[in-house]
C-alpha cells in the first residue's frame, strides 16, 4: 500500500499485485500502430489523415455521421483539416523532442481521438481501434506501454454484491485498493467508495454518520457500512444523460465512456447514492503508481471536466477477478459475483440470509444488498 | 434578390446606428465591454484549470451558472406576457413594448445558452450534443428538451421581431397573417421552456426538495413576476433616454400582470411552506437549510429571509390600485421583486437541492471570485446584446433607420 493515504488502516500484509505488460497492443515496438508510414511526404499524410478521419472504416464515428456526403463538403472538409492538422502540428512540433513523425502521429492520434463517436455505439473493431490508438498515445507520450482492452460483456453474466454489515470493521483497505487499482486522482483525493461509520443503538441514520474519519478503528460502540456506485437496473443517471455518455452494460454494469461525457453533471444530480464523481482538474497519478492493467470503460487515465464512478472494476470483473474492494477487504465483508450462476457466493447469499438495499422506494432496483450475520 | 439588398442594407444601418450614439450611450458600451474583458479573461482561467476554480464540489454540484440559467430562462419566457394581448387580443396598448420583451427573450436566451457552456466541463465537445453529428437522448433525457424548445423559442423570438422590423424598416407594413401564428406558437413555446425546465429539477427522484409537483407552476408564477417587472423597468429607463413613446397606460397594464403573478407565487410560496413545516419528514431537511439552517450551516439564511421580505413588501404594495400606479413607487416594488425572485429562483432553489446529500452530509457552497466574475461578464454581455437590438429595434419603430432614406 502506498504511504501517502489519509486514513488508518492495518496493516494486514496486503500487497496489491501490479502486473504490468511490456508491448504494445499491436505488437510493435516502433512506429504507429495504425495504418501509418515511416516515409509519407506531408501531402500523401495529410491523405492519409483525411481518409482515416472520413474514410469508409469508421462507420459510426460522429464525424462521419455528417460528413459522410459525397464531394463538394469532402473537399472542403480537407482544407478544414489542413489548416487544423497545421495547428495541431505546429504546437506539438515546438513542445516536442522526439522526431517529426512521432508528432505527426500523436496529431493525427488527437485528431482521430477528439472526432470519434460514442463507445456504445462503436463496433467491435472500433472499438479495438479507439483502444490501440490511446495506447500508442501514451506511448509517445510517456515512453511507456499499456495495456487497455475493449472486453464486452459476457453471455449469461449478470454482476450483483453483497455487503455484510456485521463484518465490516471501518479498515478502509477497500477505499484505498479503489483508488490504487482505478487510478482516481490523488489531488482531490477522490474516492468512489465512503464508508460511514455510525452510532450503534441509532440505526442506519446516514446524516449523523461520519464518512471521513481519522481515527482507529474499530471504534467503540459504532459499526460500519460501505456505499458506492450501486450499478442500479433502472438507473436514473443514464436516463438524463442528454448525450448517452452513460449506459447500462449487458451484464449490468453502469459506465461512462470518458471521451464522450461534456460534462453537464445532470448525472450527478439525478444519483440518488452519491455514486458518481467529477474531475473537477485534470487528474494526477504519479506516474510509478499508475495502474497499467486497464479497460476502456473502467480505469484508463480520465482527463479533465469528465465524469467517472465505480464500475465493479470492469477490467478485473470481465476476466473473472473480483474486483479490488472485494479482494482488499481483510474481513470478507464484501461479496462480489455472477448473479445468474446459481451456484455463486452471491446468490447463496441473497437466498440464505436477510438482505436489504438502500433507497428502495425510488424504483432504481440497485445491484447492491446489505446483509447481517 | 432585392430581398437580399434591403438585408445588406439593413445589416449596415444597423450596424451604423449601434456604434454611433451620445457619450451616455458610448460609456455604456465601453463600460460593458470592459466586464464583459473581465468574464472571459476569467473564463479563459476556468477553462484552463478546470471547473475547481469554482465553489462547486462533489456534493454540491451545481452552483452560480445553473442558478443564472433557470432564472433567466424565467425572464425569457415572460415576453409571452406582452407578446399574448398585443397579436393575439388586439391590444394595441402592447405594441410599442412588445418589441422590447422579445428583444430581451433573445438576450435572455443567451445568456441561458452562455450558462449552460460555461457549466459545462467538456465544452469542446459539445458537438456531441447536436442531433445527427453526436448523440442526442431524446427523449429520456430532459435536458435534450431544454435544447429544443430553447433554440426554438430563441428562432420564434428572433424571426417574429425581424420580420416586424424588416417590413417596416422598408417603409411596409407588417402581414398579420404571417406573424399572428409565429405569435400563438410563441405563446405556447413561453410556456413550454419554463415548465421543461422545470422538469429538469422536477423529474429528479435523488432530490426531494425538487421532486415536487408545484415547482413547475411556480417556475411559472414566479417568472411571470420577474420578465414583466424587468421589462417595465427596461421601459423606464428607454423612456428617459430615447424619443420611443410608451404610454403609461401601457406600464400600468404590465403592472397588473406583474402584481397578479406575484400574488400568485406568494399563494404558492405559502402552500410549500406548509407542507414542508407543519408535518416536517426526512424530505424537509434541504427547506430546513434553507430558511433556518443545519447543522449550525446557515450560509444561504440571509439571502432567502432577505429575498422573502423583499417579495413579500413589493407584493403587498402592489397590491393596492393607487400605489401601483405612482411611477417611482411601481419602479422600486419591481426593483424588489426582480431581485428577490432572482435569489429564489436562483441558488435559492439549485444549492438547497444539493443540501444535504444523498447520506445527509452537510457541505456548503460559495462562489468564488472567478465564478462571480463569469457570471457578470454573462449578465454584461445580456445587456451589451439587449442594447443593440433594442437600438436598432427603436431606431426603425422611430422611423430613424430606414432603406434607401439617405439616398
Amino acid at each position: 500500500m502506498s504511504d501517502n493515504k489519509k486514513w488508518y488502516s492495518l496493516d494486514l500484509n496486503f500487497k496489491k499485485k501490479k502486473e504490468t505488460s511490456g508491448s504494445c497492443g499491436c505488437g510493435k515496438t516502433s512506429g504507429g500502430c495504425g495504418s501509418h508510414n515511416n516515409e509519407m511526404t506531408d501531402d500523401a499524410f495529410l491523405e492519409a489523415a483525411v481518409n482515416a478521419s472520413i474514410g469508409d472504416e469508421v462507420r459510426k464515428d460522429g464525424f462521419d455521421q455528417v460528413f459522410d456526403v459525397k464531394m463538394d463538403r469532402r473537399s472542403a472538409f480537407k482544407k478544414l483539416t489542413a489548416s487544423l492538422l497545421i495547428g495541431a502540428g505546429a504546437v506539438s512540433t515546438s513542445c516536442s523532442v522526439v522526431t517529426g513523425d512521432d508528432s505527426k502521429e500523436k496529431a493525427q492520434i488527437d485528431w482521430e481521438e477528439q472526432f470519434k463517436g460514442n463507445y456504445k455505439l462503436m463496433s467491435d473493431k472500433e472499438k479495438k481501434g479507439t483502444v490501440e490508438r490511446l495506447m500508442r498515445s501514451y506511448e509517445l507520450r510517456t515512453g511507456k506501454n499499456i495495456s487497455m482492452t475493449s472486453e464486452n460483456a459476457k453471455e449469461d453474466v449478470l454482476f450483483g454484491y453483497a455487503f455484510n454489515i456485521s463484518k465490516c470493521q471501518g479498515y478502509m483497505d477497500c477505499v484505498n485498493a479503489c483508488i490504487e487499482e482505478n487510478n482516481q486522482d490523488r489531488n482531490s483525493q477522490m474516492q468512489y467508495i465512503r464508508i460511514h461509520e455510525m452510532k450503534d443503538g441509532n440505526g442506519f441514520k446516514f446524516d449523523e454518520a461520519d464518512d471521513n474519519y481519522y481515527h482507529e478503528v474499530p471504534a467503540e460502540g459504532h459499526f460500519y457500512m460501505g456505499t458506492q456506485c450501486f450499478h442500479c437496473d433502472n438507473p436514473p443517471c443514464v436516463e438524463v444523460c442528454p448525450v448517452q455518455a452513460t449506459w447500462r452494460e449487458d451484464d449490468g454494469l453502469v459506465v461512462i465512456d470518458y471521451d464522450w461525457c461534456v460534462g453537464c453533471r445532470y448525472c450527478m444530480a439525478a444519483c440518488p447514492y452519491d455514486g458518481r464523481r467529477f474531475n473537477w482538474s485534470k487528474p494526477e497519478v504519479p506516474e510509478a503508481e499508475i495502474n497499467k492493467n486497464q479497460h476502456y470503460l473502467g480505469n484508463r487515465m480520465r482527463k479533465k471536466g469528465v465524469m467517472e464512478k465505480c464500475t465493479f472494476c470492469v477490467q478485473r470483473s470481465r476476466k473473472g477477478q473480483n474486483p479490488a474492494c472485494v479482494e482488499a477487504c481483510p474481513t470478507g465483508a464484501r461479496i462480489f459475483g455472477n448473479l445468474l450462476d446459481p451456484n455463486s457466493t452471491i446468490r447463496w447469499v441473497l437466498e440464505n440470509k436477510k438482505v436489504f438495499r438502500l433507497k428502495e422506494d425510488l424504483g432504481t432496483e440497485p445491484k447492491f444488498w446489505y446483509f447481517m450475520d | 434578390m432585392r430581398r437580399l439588398k434591403v438585408f445588406r442594407s439593413l445589416v449596415i444601418d444597423s450596424i451604423d446606428a449601434t456604434t454611433k450614439g451620445s457619450r451616455k450611450y458610448n460609456i455604456w458600451m465601453g463600460f460593458l465591454t470592459f466586464i464583459m474583458l473581465v468574464g472571459m479573461y476569467c473564463y479563459s482561467i476556468q477553462l484552463d484549470q478546470g471547473l475547481s476554480v469554482t465553489g462547486m464540489s462533489d456534493r454540491v454540484s451545481w452552483g452560480l451558472y445553473i442558478s443564472n440559467f433557470t432564472f433567466l430562462v424565467g425572464v425569457a419566457a415572460a415576453a409571452v406576457m406582452l407578446v399574448m394581448p398585443t397579436y393575439v387580443l388586439k391590444d394595441i396598448d402592447f405594441k410599442q413594448a412588445v418589441l422590447i420583451g422579445e428583444g430581451l427573450a433573445v438576450a435572455a436566451l443567451i445568456m441561458c445558452l452562455a450558462f449552460v457552456v460555461a457549466d459545462m466541463g467538456g465544452p469542446s465537445v459539445l458537438w456531441h450534443m447536436i442531433p445527427g453529428i453526436g448523440v442526442f437522448n431524446f427523449p429520456n433525457s430532459m435536458l435534450t428538451w431544454d435544447v429544443i424548445v430553447l433554440n426554438g423559442y430563441l428562432f420564434l423570438n428572433i424571426s417574429i421581431p425581424f420580420y416586424i422590423l424588416f417590413r417596416r424598416y422598408q417603409g411596409k407594413v407588417p402581414n398579420p397573417k404571417i406573424y399572428i401564428p409565429g405569435a400563438v406558437l410563441s405563446v405556447l413555446w413561453a410556456v413550454a421552456i419554463h415548465l421543461v425546465t422545470a422538469f429538469l429539477y422536477q423529474g429528479l427522484q435523488a432530490r426531494p426538495f425538487w421532486n415536487n409537483a408545484l415547482l413547475g407552476p411556480r417556475f411559472l408564477a414566479s417568472a411571470f413576476a420577474a420578465g414583466p417587472a424587468l421589462i417595465i423597468l427596461v421601459l423606464a429607463i428607454i423612456r428617459s433616454f430615447t424619443d420611443f413613446k410608451i404610454k403609461n397606460k401601457t406600464i400600468n397594464k404590465i403592472a397588473l400582470i406583474v402584481t397578479v403573478a406575484a400574488q400568485i407565487n406568494i399563494i404558492m410560496l405559502i402552500s410549500e411552506l406548509f407542507k414542508e413545516f407543519y408535518a416536517p419528514t426526512h424530505h424537509s431537511e434541504s427547506a430546513y437549510y434553507l430558511f433556518f439552517g443545519l447543522d449550525g450551516k446557515t450560509a444561504l439564511l440571509p439571502w432567502i429571509w432577505t429575498a422573502i421580505s423583499m417579495n413579500v413588501i413589493a407584493t403587498i404594495i402592489l397590491t393596492f390600485k393607487k400605489l401601483r400606479e405612482n411611477l417611482s413607487v411601481l419602479y422600486f416594488c419591481c426593483f424588489l421583486l426582480f431581485v428577490a425572485i432572482w435569489i429564489e429562483k436562483g441558488f435559492g432553489l439549485i444549492v438547497p437541492g444539493f443540501i444535504p446529500g444523498p447520506y445527509g452530509k452537510i457541505v456548503e457552497y460559495l462562489p468564488t471570485k472567478i465564478e462571480v466574475g463569469v457570471t457578470i461578464g454573462i449578465w454584461a454581455m445580456g445587456a451589451f446584446i439587449f442594447t443593440i437590438l433594442a437600438k436598432t429595434a427603436i431606431g426603425i419603430e422611430l422611423g430613424k433607420i430606414r432603406y434607401k432614406k439617405k439616398s
